[in-house]
């Protein structure tokens, strides 16, 4: 596999990862789920209600996809730990996406709740990738009490706002040695492009392609847009300057 | 017996494990997770852990979301 990412004990060819929340129904999420070329995706765990299955975890399984469970809606370290068990039962995997949130306006991790959560569950095996504030004091300690991954935000879940501290990102990539995964805000192809050329190791997103008007159409501009990125950051760019610098021989 | 589903009172057979509760409410085995009582029941442990009467169920499967 050329240039793998690396989480764990996994290996993707893939840098982007998808969720599925926010698709109008099953097919327009699953020919968008193959166009993003996504190898892992997201799941939540919630009640089980009188049908049964909702379908989601065979769209997955079709498509060879790794479902990544998360703890979304969880505003407590112990109601996302419980969330994070129940769903390694189910799913039969130990990673989660650990998501504690502080509030429904936000929907912004709450720190405190989460290096709690994170601590318990990386003492109980799992492989633990927290979505965090794009906050390096933060994202250090969650590395340094062993999650597997950090995925800070560019903003707020769903906002679409893009990357609003690129510099934060471009500080917890400079001191990680876990992969750091833009988490959240991304808006359009620009954004993930942006992320993977501030160093991410790979791009989560649901939103913007669940919800655009051609959510296929988005998905394969996102496959793009991280590839894109992902070989800029390697190609080493030209500095910025303030004045002109002609690219033609003068005579 | 009767026991709280999901926040919903259902009648179950007396002394039934978690595998015979889940057939008895009509729920598919793969793909969902039980808490009994506020404590998740190990996928391995569903043939044999019998689910308590007035017991408060959690059954909980994937759904998109994230």
């Amino acid at each position: 596999m050329d240039d793998p990412l690396v989480i764990g004990d996994q290996q993707y060819s893939s840098r982007l990862i998808t969720g599925t929340g926010g698709a109008s129904n099953l097919a327009v999420l699953e020919r968008a789920l193959k166009a993003s070329g996504t190898e892992l995706t997201t799941v939540s765990i919630r009640r089980v209600d009188a049908q049964g299955g909702t379908g989601v975890l065979e769209v997955l399984e079709r498509l060879g996809i790794d479902p990544l469970p998360n703890t979304a809606g969880c505003r407590t370290a112990a109601e996302a730990v419980l969330t994070a068990r129940m769903a390694r039962e189910a799913l039969g995997t130990s990673w989660v996406k650990l998501e504690v949130v502080a509030d429904d306006r936000t929907l912004l991790p709450d720190p405190v709740e989460l290096l709690e959560a994170a601590t318990t569950l990386v003492d109980d095996g799992f492989t633990v990738l927290p979505y965090t504030n794009d906050d390096p004091v933060l994202a250090l300690r969650l590395e340094q009490l062993g999650c597997a991954a950090v995925m800070p935000l560019g903003s707020p879940i769903g906002t679409a706002l893009g990357i609003r501290n690129p510099h934060n990102i471009e500080l917890i990539v400079a001191r990680a040695s876990v992969p750091v995964i833009l988490d959240a805000g991304i808006g359009t192809a620009s954004d993930a492009a942006l992320a993977m050329e501030l160093g991410c190791s790979a791009v989560l997103l649901a939103t913007s392609v669940t919800r655009a008007t051609d959510p296929e159409a988005m998905a394969t501009a996102m496959r793009h847009a991280v590839l894109a990125g992902r070989l800029a950051h390697g190609a080493g760019r030209v500095p910025q300057r303030f004045w002109a610098q002609a690219s033609s021989p003068p005579r | 017996m009767l026991i709280n589903v999901n926040g919903t009172e259902r009648d179950v057979p007396d002394g039934a494990t978690v595998t015979e509760m889940l057939a008895a409410l009509g729920v598919p085995a793969r793909g969902v997770a039980v808490a009994v009582d506020g404590t998740v029941v190990a996928r391995t442990d569903h043939d044999h852990r019998v689910v308590p009467d007035g017991a408060d169920v959690e059954v909980l499967t994937a759904v998109q979301g994230g």
